[in-house]
């Protein structure tokens, strides 16, 4: 004699605990490299290296400059201040302040960059 | 002519480098203390380190030295040592620190996993590294001969036996704070007589200085066939870019705390190079003064140090004089002590452990292995500075600076910044770069500058190998997409996401 089948039982799941995507912080995404995290990082690079070109732009256009106004305005060359010739002052002495004010002022971009991007993938 | 106070200043900051460094050693005790002084620097501290390891004796004397020769277009060069570290702020600094790897090598690897790459590195990092260490040797040589009358072999001597033992007692920990009290010695060294000498100037009624005519002419040819805008143009890029590629200069990165420290370490950085470089011109200009025409004898790269003996006379130019020895000795210690430190670090990793390791069953060597290393690192270069005939001091160092930005600086950069890199494509890169600059300088070391175009591309290549290896990185990745590591986004998620967003699987734990 057989015993009787076992009563049937319905397998269910409340999915009360389950994750809904809403609810995701995208800093997960970026940790594990889906496509949304990667939609994130690059949205920072770009923001990162568009500020990065602007100062280097702003650099190499400074430089050229320079000898440029020199030779095609020779009165440039021999004006002096404080007894110094013109052309000594801005590459011996105007540049260094300038490239610190530029850097000071790229590590503060940066960082709110940085900042920002920090606020958006943090929050759930 | 001897001086028995400059013998007593270099003795001074020799055993300051050594005192220091024996007091480093106590300090370090595991193997990250030594390579990177466990990641505990500030800023602060961090920017004076390097600015001290950077000044060299290119700084200290050559520059100085070019520019009583040469005049205005020699300012370039402090220029463009100075925005090398712009250059380097925007392009690298925080992902470079984020990156989490000890030597250019190592990053080599992390970014791309390839043990190719990262030997080709290794051998352009001691490439490098000992081309930048010869002129220290030499310039050591040069100071001692001068101020002592000893002969030239000394001088290099003392500093390769003063680095070897405080690279291989303390380490990098020792070598921060070494390098930090550097900055200090050099700036007050270079400082003091320079303002002391001009008020002499001044009070024996500030004659004029006598210059060439070109001299304060911007870019102007020294001679038919010369292209002083190319030349200039060239040395600048290869100042500019090849900072970030000097292994010593990133090594000092990853002792930063986060990404937002290396930037500001940067910032004061160029704080403090601009502060060192307006000094100087003044000594060139100086130099003009009382030798109106360069006596026979005497090299435009020690001119410096003989300034104070004609302005005054007696005591006080030996005084003067004891100081800018003691100085120019501290610019070699430094440069050289964080140059044999990274070229320690790639021997021992690359070249000693994995033979070490055999000969002990796989028991770590510990630092015995980095000791032998540090030996290594510097005994090689000295005997090379004796045997090549010394180019200017700037020059040299000039060389080292281009082989860097013409292969490094592209890995790093696109390393950083682009997703398509693929190991080839790098690799490539390295090959073109580190070819062009050595085939074009070995050119111009055998067979002297050849004048006109061919003279002024060979002696001066950055401004056609460094686009060359951009050039040539990017064709052969985008021609080999199948070699793009797959690592390649998670790395790129650890070099720019910034520390204080959680990630528990991209980042590294340090």
């Amino acid at each position: 004699m057989t015993a009787p089948p076992p009563e049937r039982v319905r397998v269910t799941s409340s999915r009360r605990g389950a994750v809904t995507p809403g609810s995701r912080r995208p800093a997960r995404d970026l940790d594990e490299q889906t496509e949304l995290g990667d939609v994130y990082l690059a949205g920072l690079m770009r923001a990162q290296l568009r500020l990065s070109l602007a100062v280097l732009a702003l650099t190499v256009v400074a430089l050229v400059a320079l000898p440029v106004v020199l030779s095609l305005m020779p009165a440039t060359q021999s004006t002096t201040v404080l007894g110094i010739p013109f052309p000594w002052l801005a590459l011996g002495v105007a540049v260094y302040p300038a490239a610190w004010v530029l850097a000071r002022w790229y590590a503060g971009q940066s960082e709110r960059l940085e900042t920002d991007f920090t606020e958006v993938v943090e929050q759930p | 002519m001897s001086h028995p106070l400059s013998i007593v200043a270099v003795a001074l900051v020799c055993l300051t480098t050594l005192v220091v460094g024996g007091f480093g050693l106590r300090l370090s005790r595991r193997t990250s203390d030594f390579y990177v002084a466990g990641r505990t620097v500030s800023p602060r501290l961090n920017a004076s380190a390097i600015g001290g390891e950077y000044l060299s004796a290119a700084s200290f004397l050559g520059v100085a030295g070019l520019i009583y020769g040469s005049g205005i277009d020699m300012l370039w060069l402090p220029v463009g040592y100075t925005l090398g570290y712009l250059v380097l702020l925007v392009m690298v600094a925080a992902p470079m620190r984020r990156s989490g790897a000890y030597t250019l090598p190592d990053f080599a690897e992390a970014r791309l996993g390839s043990r190719a790459v990262r030997l080709v590195s290794s051998v352009l990092v001691v490439a490098i590294g000992w081309l930048y260490l010869v002129p220290q040797f030499q310039g050591a040589g040069l100071t001692l001969a001068l101020v002592t009358g000893a002969p030239p072999w000394v001088g290099g001597f003392v500093v390769m036996v003063v680095i070897a033992a405080a690279v291989g007692a303390g380490g990098m920990r020792s070598i921060t704070f070494v390098q930090a009290v550097q900055y200090w010695i050099k700036l007050t060294a270079l400082a003091v007589p320079a303002f002391v000498l001009l008020l002499l100037w001044v009070r024996s009624g500030h004659p004029a200085p006598v210059v060439p005519p070109q001299w304060h002419a911007p870019l102007s040819p020294t001679g038919p066939g010369d292209h002083p805008w190319y030349r200039t143009a060239s040395t600048v890029l290869a100042l500019c870019l090849g900072t970030m590629g000097l292994p010593h200069v990133l090594v000092r990165y990853y002792t930063n705390p986060d990404g937002p420290g290396a930037r500001r370490t940067t910032v004061t950085v160029i704080a403090l190079l601009g502060v060192f470089y307006l000094l100087p011109p003044v000594y060139g200009a100086l130099g003009r003064v009382v030798f109106p025409v360069l006596p026979g004898d005497v090299r435009g790269d020690s001119i410096v140090l003989r300034i104070p003996g004609e302005l005054a006379p007696g005591l006080g130019g030996d005084l003067l004089t004891a100081m800018l020895a003691g100085g120019a000795f501290a610019a070699f210690l430094s440069t050289a002590s964080g140059l044999a430190m990274s070229v320690t670090g790639v021997l021992d990793q690359e070249l000693l452990r994995p033979q070490l390791a055999r000969l002990t069953g796989g028991d770590s060597p510990g630092a015995g292995g980095f000791r032998l290393a540090a030996v290594l690192a510097v005994v090689l270069p000295y005997l090379l500075s004796r045997l090549i005939e010394p180019l200017g001091l700037a020059t040299t160092v000039g060389l080292a600076f281009t082989v860097a930005a013409s292969t490094f600086a592209p890995l790093i950069i696109l390393g950083v910044w682009w997703r398509g890199l693929s190991v080839p494509g790098a690799m490539a890169g390295l090959v073109a770069g580190g070819l062009g600059t050595g085939l074009s300088l070995a050119t111009t070391m055998a067979r002297g500058d050849l004048g006109g175009w061919p003279g002024a591309l060979l002696a001066n290549p950055a401004l056609w190998t460094v686009p060359l290896a951009f050039a040539a990185v990017v064709l052969v990745s985008l021609a080999t997409p199948g070699r793009i590591p797959a690592s390649t986004a998670r790395v790129l998620v650890r070099l720019h996401t910034p520390e204080r967003v959680t990630l528990a699987r991209s980042r590294l734990r340090d």
